[in-house]
C-alpha cells in the first residue's frame, strides 16, 4: 500500500474492528446483503474518534480498541433488576443468548432469536434490519451501531401481534471480561404494545423499533455498574398515533454511551426519552439523544438527571431536528445535573434544528451544586445530612423517573437511587 | 432552657460581624419576645442557634437544655427539642409534606432512642394538628411548601412545630405576612404549647403578635446585641415610639 493509499486512522480503527469480528454469512441472502451494506458504511465512516464533534465529551478509545467476545460462562447470582415485576425473562450470559435459562413465550409476541430470523424470511425483519441504523446516520455518523449490523450474531427479534401479557425482560449477565454483542428488532404491529425491560449491559447492543399505527413500545432500562465500556443504539420510527417511550437508569461502571435515535414519521406520534444518572469514581455516562419530526402534530420529550459524585461525569447531548411540513410540534427538552464534588461534571448540548414554522421547542439545562437551603431545612428538621441529601436526590431524579408509565417499573428505578445514594455513605 | 452569653458571631465567607455580644437567657417555662430594626441580626441569631453553616462564632457561649451546644450538627440539635421555624420556610420539589414530617420525626425519635412512630399513628396526630390550622388533606399530600402562600407556609412552620413537640421553639417573624385570622391560628397553635418544661423565643417586628402570645420578657435587640429588657410593655413602647429611642440611648 503506498503512502497515498494509506488508511485514515478512523478507517484503520474501523478495519481492526471488523479483523476481530468476522461478518457472519450464509444466513438468507437479505440479510447477508444487509451486513454488506453495513460494513462498508461502516469502513467508509471509520471509527468514531477523539475529534469528532459527536465524541467532543466523550473519549470513545475505550469503545473503538478491539476486544476479543468473552468466554462462555455461567451467570453468576445478581441482585434483582425489577423485583416483583412478572416478567418473561430472556437470558445472554456474555453476550450469548440461554435459551435454557429463558421463556419460551409471551402472549401476543413472536418471539425468535436474531439468527432465526435472519435465516428466514420475515418480512418485517427485512424492511427493519439494518434500516433504521442506516436511517440514523442522516445527520451524523453512529459507526459503532453500522459496526453491530455488520457483525452481530446474538439477539432476539419481537413481532407484537396485540396486547403483550408480560413485560419481556432481557437480562445481560457479564462474567469477567470480553466483547458482547447484541442486535435486537422490534415490530409493533398496528394497536400492539409491549414494555421491554433490560439490565446488565453488553459492549455494544444495538436495538431497532418499528411501531406501527396506534402502536406502543415502553422502554425501561438498568446499567447497573457495567464493569466494561459499552455504547447502545436504539433507534425507532413510529408511525401515526403511535408511541415510542424509553427510560434509562445508569449507575456508575468505567464509560457508558447510549444513544437514542427516533424518528416521529406519522402524524400525531409521540417519543419520550427520558434517563437517571448517578455516576462516581471516575464514571462516564453518557446519553446521546436525536429526536426527528417528520409528521405533523409530533410530540416528543426528553429529560435527563444527573446527580455526580467524585469525579463522575455525565454527558448529554440532545437534539430535536423538525423536518420542513412537521407543523405543530411540540418538542420538549431538559437535562439537569446536581454535582455533589466539585470535582465531578456535566456536559450538555442541547441542539435545535427547525425547518418548520408553527412549532413549539423547548429545552433547558440546569447544573449545580445541592441546594443548600433546602438542605439546612430538613436537617434544622432532624433529618441527618445523608438521609436529606438522599431526599433530595430522590426528588430531583424523580422527574425523569416519573416519565416511566408503569409505578411498579418506577419504582423499582427509585430504589436503585436510594441504593445508590446509601452506597455512598 | 436557652443560656446564650456574649455571643460574637461573623460571617464566614466575609469579615463582617453581625452578632457583637448578645446576652439571652430563656427559663424553662419563659416566652421571650425579640424585636429589633431589620438588619440587627435576628435571623442570624436564629439560625446560629440552630446550627447553620456560613457562620462563624468567635466569641462567647451557647447553653441548650443544659449543656454547650455550639459542636452540634443541626440534626442533633433538633433531635434534642430544638426548632426554629423559619422566616422564610424553604420549598422543596418533589419532597411531600407527609413523608417530609414522618421521615423528621422519625429521624429524631431514633436519635433519641425512642420506637419510630407508625403510618396509622402518624397519620392520625397529623391530621389532628392540622385540623387546627386550618391545614387540610390537599395541602398535606403537596410537596413541602411548595405552591404555598406566605400564610400557609407559616401555618406548616406551625403545624410542624405542633407534630414534632420540641422543648426550645425559636419562631423567626412567623407573623409577617399573616392576615389577622391566620395570625390568630398561628398564636392558638404557639400557645397551645405553653407549658412549664418548655422555651420560647419569639422574634418579631409588630407588637401585633404579642397581643395574642403573651411574652414573659420583651428584648429589644439592635446592631447585633440586646440593649434593652422589660416586660411586656416594652413592646408597646416599640410600637408607639419606634426604636429609635433605644438605640439613641445604647449608642
Ligand atoms: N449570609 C449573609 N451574607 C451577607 N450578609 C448577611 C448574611 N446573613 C446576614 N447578613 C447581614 O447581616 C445583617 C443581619 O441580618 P439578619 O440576621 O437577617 O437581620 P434581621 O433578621 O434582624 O433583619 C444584615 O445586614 C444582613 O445583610
Ligand atoms: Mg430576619
Amino acid at each position: 500500500m503506498s503512502a497515498a493509499e494509506k488508511l485514515s486512522p478512523k478507517r484503520e480503527a474501523a478495519a481492526r474492528l471488523l479483523a476481530g469480528a468476522p461478518i457472519p454469512a450464509g444466513q438468507a441472502g437479505w440479510a447477508d446483503a444487509a451486513r454488506a451494506e453495513a460494513r462498508a458504511r461502516f469502513e467508509a465512516m471509520g471509527a468514531p474518534a477523539k475529534r469528532d464533534e459527536y465524541w467532543k465529551y466523550t473519549d470513545p478509545t475505550l469503545l473503538t480498541a478491539p476486544k476479543a467476545v468473552a468466554a462462555e460462562a455461567e451467570p453468576t447470582a445478581a441482585p434483582e433488576a425489577f423485583p416483583g415485576a412478572d416478567a418473561a425473562e430472556f437470558v445472554f450470559v456474555n453476550g450469548r443468548f440461554r435459551p435454557d435459562l429463558s421463556a419460551e413465550t409471551v402472549e401476543g409476541v413472536e418471539i425468535r432469536t436474531l439468527a432465526e430470523t435472519l435465516g428466514a424470511d420475515i418480512a418485517f425483519a427485512r424492511g427493519l434490519f439494518g434500516a433504521l441504523e442506516a436511517a440514523g446516520h442522516e445527520k451524523v455518523a453512529r459507526p459503532l451501531a453500522a459496526l453491530n449490523t455488520a457483525t452481530a450474531v446474538e439477539g432476539l427479534t419481537l413481532r407484537v401481534t396485540g396486547e403483550a401479557t408480560r413485560p419481556i425482560h432481557l437480562r445481560y449477565v457479564q462474567v469477567g471480561e470480553g466483547a458482547a454483542m447484541v442486535r435486537h428488532l422490534v415490530r409493533v404491529e398496528k394497536g400492539a404494545s409491549v414494555t421491554v425491560l433490560e439490565s446488565g449491559a453488553v459492549t455494544n447492543g444495538v436495538t431497532e423499533v418499528d411501531v406501527a399505527e396506534g402502536g406502543a413500545f415502553r422502554h425501561v432500562r438498568l446499567q447497573a455498574d457495567p464493569a466494561q465500556a459499552g455504547a447502545t443504539h436504539v433507534f425507532a420510527r413510529v408511525a401515526p398515533h403511535g408511541l415510542f417511550k424509553t427510560f434509562t437508569l445508569t449507575t456508575d461502571g468505567r464509560l457508558t454511551r447510549n444513544e437514542v435515535v427516533f424518528d416521529l414519521v406519522g402524524d400525531h406520534a409521540v417519543g419520550h426519552a427520558a434517563g437517571g444518572v448517578l455516576a462516581t469514581g471516575e464514571s462516564l455516562i453518557d446519553n446521546t439523544v436525536f429526536v426527528t419530526h417528520t409528521g405533523v402534530h409530533g410530540e416528543s420529550r426528553q429529560v435527563f438527571k444527573s446527580v455526580l459524585d467524585g469525579r463522575g461525569r455525565s454527558v448529554f447531548q440532545g437534539k430535536i431536528f423538525v423536518r420542513d411540513g412537521a407543523q405543530k410540534t411540540d418538542g420538549y427538552q431538559i437535562s439537569q445535573s446536581v454535582l455533589l464534588s466539585d470535582t465531578a461534571e456535566f456536559d450538555a448540548k442541547p441542539e435545535l434544528e427547525i425547518y418548520a414554522d408553527d412549532v413549539k421547542c423547548s429545552h433547558g439545562s440546569t447544573t449545580g451544586a445541592m441546594d443548600e437551603d433546602a438542605l439546612f431545612y430538613l436537617r434544622a428538621r432532624g433529618v441527618p445530612q445523608r438521609e436529606a441529601e438522599a431526599m433530595l436526590v430522590a426528588a430531583f431524579v424523580d422527574e425523569a423517573i416519573a416519565e416511566i408509565d408503569d409505578d411498579a417499573f418506577a419504582d423499582a428505578m427509585r430504589a436503585h437511587v436510594a441504593a445508590w445514594m446509601a452506597r455512598r455513605a | 432552657m436557652l443560656k446564650i452569653e456574649d455571643l460574637h458571631v461573623k460571617l464566614e465567607e466575609e469579615d463582617k460581624a453581625i452578632l457583637k455580644g448578645l446576652s439571652l437567657t430563656v427559663p424553662a417555662g419563659e416566652v421571650h419576645a425579640i424585636m429589633g430594626p431589620n438588619g440587627s441580626g435576628k435571623s442570624t441569631l436564629s439560625y446560629v442557634l440552630a446550627g447553620r453553616d456560613g457562620y462563624v462564632v468567635t466569641g462567647g457561649s451557647i447553653e441548650m437544655f443544659g449543656h454547650d451546644v455550639l459542636g452540634l450538627e443541626p440534626e442533633e440539635r433538633a433531635a434534642e427539642g430544638l426548632f426554629l421555624a423559619f422566616q422564610y420556610p424553604v420549598e422543596i420539589p418533589g419532597v411531600g409534606n407527609m413523608t417530609f414530617l414522618r421521615t423528621a420525626l422519625n429521624a429524631q425519635r431514633r436519635h433519641r432512642g425512642e420506637p419510630e412512630m407508625n403510618a396509622a399513628d402518624f397519620l392520625k396526630l397529623v391530621r389532628e394538628e392540622g385540623r387546627k390550622l386550618k391545614i387540610d388533606a390537599e395541602m398535606l399530600k403537596r410537596p413541602v411548601n411548595v405552591g404555598f402562600s406566605g400564610g400557609e407556609k407559616k401555618r406548616n412552620e406551625i403545624l410542624q412545630m405542633a407534630v414534632l413537640q420540641p422543648r426550645m421553639c425559636i419562631l423567626d417573624e412567623t407573623d409577617s405576612g399573616l392576615d389577622v385570622d391566620a395570625m390568630k391560628l398561628v398564636a392558638s397553635g404557639v400557645n397551645a404549647l405553653r407549658s412549664p418544661d418548655r422555651g420560647f423565643l419569639v422574634i418579631t417586628h409588630y407588637q401585633r403578635l404579642l397581643d395574642h402570645i403573651q411574652p414573659d420578657v420583651v428584648h429589644i435587640m439592635a446592631d447585633g446585641r440586646i440593649i434593652e429588657s422589660g416586660g411586656p410593655d416594652l413592646a408597646l413602647k416599640v410600637e408607639n415610639e419606634g426604636y429609635d429611642q433605644f438605640v439613641g440611648a445604647a449608642a
